[in-house]
């Protein structure tokens, strides 16, 4: 065995380990190999019981956003801390049938739209639940759910994994935690539990969510970055009912860099209009205190004031004890409930089972932190150096005798001007890649604000003279207000780095015509570039259009790829596992 | 003789493919909603000007958007006469692909404005469905043929209004390019259209054996007159047919006029307007031929060189009148006659309503600029549309942008006075003589020619003048007063009485001195005048009208008698004479 050229070691070292390496059995390498990795970890060989062979912890994950697989890694720090050797799996690249060989595991897993798993954890999730799965008698496991409560399959994936792991055998060695959109606390308490709590543990020091380098300032969720917005236009023309914002923000001194793909959290607050509203339905005032703040500053920067589900209701008639709300929680699946909250919001909920009594404290003990909303990224580094653009619709809308408006887009649309500054942090996605040989060629199909990142592929391309062809498929309502970037793209198309444009405006004809009907009337052309490799992309709305594409994608295997049915299903699970199909889908 | 010349629209028509083009190609780029350069030459022999937004265009490219296109469609309507089914046609591509609104044109065809792009196949589909086309309704090719509407004389309109549509369909382009961008239904099978043989024996080419492939040089407008109406304004353009009666009833024949058009170049001598000259007197049977020929000796004789001075009346000034006789009569084999007496009395609309003497009626309304929609005040488009559902006679459309609705039976009647009262389009008329004699053009936003407003801004001038004449006693005295954001002329400006000519934003040639029946030019009185002095410009001249004209005396024949402005004698003399005004601002 010789030394590999670059490694760090210097040259009397180097002939050390390769001494020691010379010959050596099977098992003795193992242990060597988990005692560096100790000293590699600790900086001290002593912190570890040089006597054992360091146990495995496998690290499973499933990821949308890009939350879980950011976990994974502060769950891969920690345990490694701990003494354990890391496996990190992406249920995106393995079979559920593998889990037979771990013993210990870790799991954390996001929850999405009605109950599903992350788009690319579908075939593992699928594979986990069914009846192939082995019986898995020699585990021991914890898991941490990802989710959303203001959603009725509240963590559902997160559930599901929890229940069935038991069911095979395995034994819960931690409780499941289920957290909200502010998982942060929950999360690095159930890490601290779930590590404590299996055998060979040791103390667990504080582990931060965050990683943070000494000696240098570094922004993340935690801690975000003040940046300036430098432009703001509203993309639609005159005459379009839409209100899509292009807004461009300086980096400039941060050091802070994205990837296109990735997304851009903003911190938003709340609307005084909606503060006032709540506090008058709540019967509070304005300047009573809130530990280090007033009332009406805690509501308007830190907490969600808006947003309504059966879970906020939940909470709220514990307090509140009404018997008619009580009534419809009680109800099995809710459905009144359900309907009732459909295009309602907490100030609603206040002034239909009004209470007397609320206290600061007690009111705002049922409401969840005001969390930031990601905005995927709408341009490249390289064609725009210390900035990012986003591309934001703004959400207005009048329901049960009020306007109310999507927090954050209009905290953006109407709240900073230019010159303002806004707390913003970047959300690495690496689920949403360009391929990394740039003679791939690219199908993007992202309507309304779902162009955003294509903005960024076709920049980062266009910036680095990528050979590979792109074919970008655009929609929205009108051709002629709602041509978002069009200028961009006719240059584009002009110089070649778009090789095709096509659009679906959905209300300039009598028949509504949309992306999916665009991608059937070029099946045969679609089918043609996936032959040669083609990545295929999908951004934007998840309930219809996501799904009405991924049905055309199957639709185009039938009918130009001569597949049946359950073929044409297996060769796009297929492709998703090569990442040849990747979905940011909100 | 090859009709090939230098200027850049020749290339783009021999290079067409007899005006194919790479129309489809365009259409079927969802990129943009504009088409290339040349396309956009061609599709104008289509009916089809590419148009823009101007008034957003700034805003719009801040937007990341390229500018508003979109097109405008005008249809060709041989003598203006619609059927109410054909009304409600238009009526509804107005609302489902247009902007809502339906434009009466000053060449008695209607207009959509703002279809884009991915609407345009469809829009002309359906035009065509209603038994409409928008062939050659622009381009340089004879355009949508007008007669007078004449309702009092009900054959001597059935017979000018036949001929309207001979000449119409006789000088149609013959390419097969029309129904096959526009018209194919989908399976590649292409609606067959057949024509009439060309009546002179000279086949240019087998696929366009009147026009050839390089059709005309230039634009070709045509026309038939009934005095003592000459509504239709004939000597504004290439050519016309003055219908010569006996008796009431008897076209016995036509006097054939030619070279008359409007349009010319700020700055450029060599073009002017022009009055159209009497070339001779023909039978009704020779009608066509004679159109034939003058199309065929404009064709081979036209400026291809130079576009500014390609269109028949430069042609004429070229040749003289007397050669471009002989070139027209050896085509047709026959000698024309000297021309017929005959009478003009005004080139406006008579309106409210009148019986002819079958007993049925007929009603003239005025339709502001031509524009028919819906304001909240106003509801012309909806009032229209239920009068076209119950209507059983026909809708003209006047060369005054107005409307008749025609053919009225005694029994249908009230029914239909009702609904003109319920949509408050029976009071239509009760304006200022000075408004009823107002036309302009479309201009800005849409009109790429535009170089000031013209259709947005008229009315409100109008207003201003009104003020002036109720001062001076006038409201009840016709006064013709045109206006055309650019020089080419589409309202007619040079023979209004008052004209106004756009120069750059807010400023207008002021010209005065033409004829109330269209039988003199006018001439530049003020260069370049803003907008707002308009008013206070003219009142000197408008008082002094009111105090010192005499009996029955027409306010261009004033301008002239009281020495304002020098008498126009032709297009030659446009120019000349002009005398520095004193003005009142």
């Amino acid at each position: 065995m010789s030394f590999p050229e670059n490694s760090p070691l210097p040259p009397e070292r180097q002939q050390l380990a390769q001494q020691l390496a010379s010959g050596l059995p099977a098992d003795q390498a193992a242990w060597l190999s988990g005692f560096f990795a100790g000293i590699g970890y600790s900086g001290s060989p002593a912190a570890i019981a040089p006597s054992a062979a360091k146990q495995e912890m496998t690290i499973l994950y499933g990821s949308e956003s890009g939350n879980a697989e950011a976990l994974s890694g502060t769950i891969q720090k920690a345990a490694g801390k701990q003494g354990f050797k890391t496996k990190v799996v992406n249920m995106a690249d393995a079979k559920a049938a593998a889990l037979a060989k771990a013993e210990n595991l870790l799991v954390v897993v996001s929850t999405w739209g009605e109950g599903d798993p992350p788009d690319s954890a579908t075939a593992y999730h699928e594979e986990f639940m069914s009846d192939a799965m082995p019986q898995l008698p020699n585990l021991k496991y914890s898991v941490c759910a990802l989710g959303d409560t203001s959603y009725e399959h509240f963590c559902k994936i997160g559930k599901d994994f929890d229940e069935r792991l038991s069911k095979l055998g395995g034994e819960r060695v931690f409780d499941r935690v289920d957290c909200d959109v502010d998982y942060e606390d929950a999360f690095d308490g159930w890490l601290k539990g779930a590590l404590g709590a299996f055998p060979q543990a040791g103390v667990v020091a504080d582990i931060p969510a965050s990683v943070e380098i000494p000696g240098s300032v570094v922004y993340d969720k935690k801690n975000p970055y003040e940046a300036e917005i430098l432009e703001k236009i509203v993309l639609n023309g005159t005459g379009s009912i839409k209100e899509t914002l292009h807004v461009e923000i300086s980096l400039e001194g941060s050091g802070l860099t994205y990837e296109p793909g990735d997304s851009l959290g903003i911190y938003p607050e709340n609307r005084d209009a909606d503060v006032e509203a709540v506090l008058a339905a709540a019967g509070l005032k304005a300047n009573e205190k809130l530990g280090d703040k007033t009332l009406a500053e805690a509501l308007k920067t830190d907490l969600d004031i808006t947003s309504l589900s059966p879970a906020i209701a939940l909470k709220y008639n514990k307090i509140v004890e009404d018997k008619k709300l009580q009534a419809l929680l009680d109800e099995k699946d809710k459905a009144e409930l359900k309907d009732w909250i459909w295009g309602r919001q907490l100030v609603d909920l206040l002034e239909t089972y009004p209470h007397k009594g609320w206290t600061a404290e007690s009111f705002t003990g049922i409401l969840r932190g005001l969390t930031p909303r990601l905005y995927s990224i709408a341009s490249s580094l390289k064609a725009h150096p210390d900035e990012v653009h986003l591309t934001i619709a703004a959400v207005r809308y009048h329901t049960h005798g009020r306007d109310r408006v999507g927090v954050c887009s209009t905290f953006v649309a109407d709240e900073i001007a230019i010159g303002d500054t806004a707390k913003v942090f970047f959300h690495s996605n690496k689920n949403f890649r360009l391929p990394e040989d740039d003679s791939t060629p690219v199908i993007m199909v992202g309507p309304g604000t779902g162009i955003a990142p294509f903005r960024a592929f076709i920049e980062e391309r266009a910036a680095s003279e990528a050979k590979g062809k792109s074919w970008l498929f655009f929609g929205d309502q009108h051709f002629s207000y709602d041509f978002l970037y069009q200028l961009e793209w006719l240059d584009y198309l002009e110089d070649g780095c778009l090789t095709e444009l096509t659009t679906a405006f959905s209300r300039d004809q009598k028949e509504k015509i949309y992306v999916q009907h665009r991608l059937a009337e070029r099946g045969a052309e679609i089918w043609k570039w996936l032959e040669e490799g083609a990545y295929f992309y999908v951004c934007g709305d998840a309930t219809k259009m996501a799904k009405d594409v991924h049905q055309a994608l199957m639709d185009i295997a039938v009918a130009h790829g001569g597949k049946s049915p359950e073929e044409a299903k297996e060769w796009l699970g297929a492709l998703r596992k090569e990442k040849r199909y990747q979905r940011d889908v909100y | 003789m090859s009709t090939l010349g230098k200027s850049a629209n020749e290339g783009i028509k021999d290079a067409s493919e007899y005006l194919r083009g790479t129309i489809l190609e365009g259409l079927a780029n969802s990129a943009t909603g504009s088409l290339s350069k040349d396309d956009q030459q061609l599709t104008k022999f289509h009916g089809i000007y590419q148009q823009d937004d101007r008034d957003i265009r700034k805003e719009r490219r801040k937007k990341k958007l390229e500018p508003a296109h979109s097109f405008m469609i005008r249809v060709r309507v041989p003598g203006g006469v619609s059927t109410p089914q054909q009304w409600l046609d238009m009526d509804r591509i107005a609302q489902e692909h247009a902007n809502g609104a339906l434009k009466l044109t000053t060449r008695q065809a209607f207009q959509f404005h703002g279809v884009i792009k991915s609407n345009l196949k469809t829009t002309i589909a359906e035009i065509n469905e209603s038994l409409f086309d928008t062939l050659a309704a622009c381009g340089d090719v004879n355009r949508n043929v007008m007669c007078n509407p004449n309702p009092m004389q009900s054959k001597v309109h059935a017979d000018v209004l036949q001929l309207a549509t001979e000449i119409s369909d006789h000088l149609s382009p013959r390419t097969g390019a029309y129904h096959e961008i526009w018209l194919d239904d989908g399976t590649g099978e292409k609606v067959k259209v057949t024509y009439d043989a060309p009546k002179i024996d000279d086949i240019a080419d087998p696929e366009e054996p009147i026009y050839g492939k390089h059709y005309l040089p230039r634009k070709f407008k045509t026309v038939i007159a009934v005095p003592p109406s000459n509504d239709v304004d004939i000597y504004a353009h290439d050519l016309g047919y003055i219908a010569i009666l006996e008796g009431d009833d008897k076209i016995v024949g036509y006097n054939v006029t030619v070279g008359g058009g409007m349009g010319m170049t700020h700055g450029n001598e060599e073009t002017f307007p022009r009055l159209a000259d009497l070339l001779g007197f023909c039978t009704p049977e020779q009608a066509v031929i004679v159109g034939e020929a003058v199309v065929r000796v404009q064709r081979d004789h036209g400026n291809r060189d130079v576009r500014t001075n390609a269109r028949l009346k430069y042609t004429i000034e070229r040749l003289g009148i007397d050669k471009f006789r002989e070139e027209v009569e050896t085509l047709c084999g026959f000698k024309l006659e000297k021309p017929r007496d005959f009478t003009f009395e005004d080139n406006g609309d008579r309106y409210g309503w009148i019986e002819d003497h079958t007993g049925h009626h007929h009603y003239t309304m005025f339709v502001e600029n031509g524009r028919v929609y819906d304001t909240d005040d106003y509801q012309m488009l909806t009032g229209l549309r239920e009068i076209a559902k119950v209507h059983e006679g026909d809708f003209r459309l006047t060369a005054n942008q107005n409307l008749i609705i025609a053919n009225i039976s005694p029994e249908k009647k009230a029914e239909i006075e009702t609904l003109l009262a319920d949509y408050k389009m029976i009071d239509s008329h009760e304006r200022s003589a000075l408004r009823l004699n107002s036309m302009a053009c479309v201009s800005l936003p849409t009109c790429g020619l535009a170089l000031a407003e013209s259709q947005r801004y008229l009315p409100d001038l109008v207003t201003e003048i009104e003020e002036i004449l109720d001062d001076a006693g006038l409201r009840q005295d016709a006064i013709t007063i045109r206006m055309t954001g650019c020089p080419n002329g589409c309202a007619r400006p040079y023979i209004a009485e008052i004209g106004f000519v756009g120069r750059g934003p807010g400023k207008y040639n002021l010209y005065l001195g033409g004829g109330f029946h269209g039988e003199r030019l006018s001439k530049l009185y003020a260069p370049s005048v803003k907008g707002d002095d308009v008013a206070a410009i003219l009142k000197p001249l408008i008082h002094d009208y009111a105090k010192n004209r005499k009996d029955g005396e027409r306010f261009g024949d004033f301008t002239i008698r009281s020495g304002y402005i020098k008498a126009t004698g032709n297009g030659r003399d446009f120019h000349k004479d002009f005398v520095e005004p004193e003005l009142a601002v």
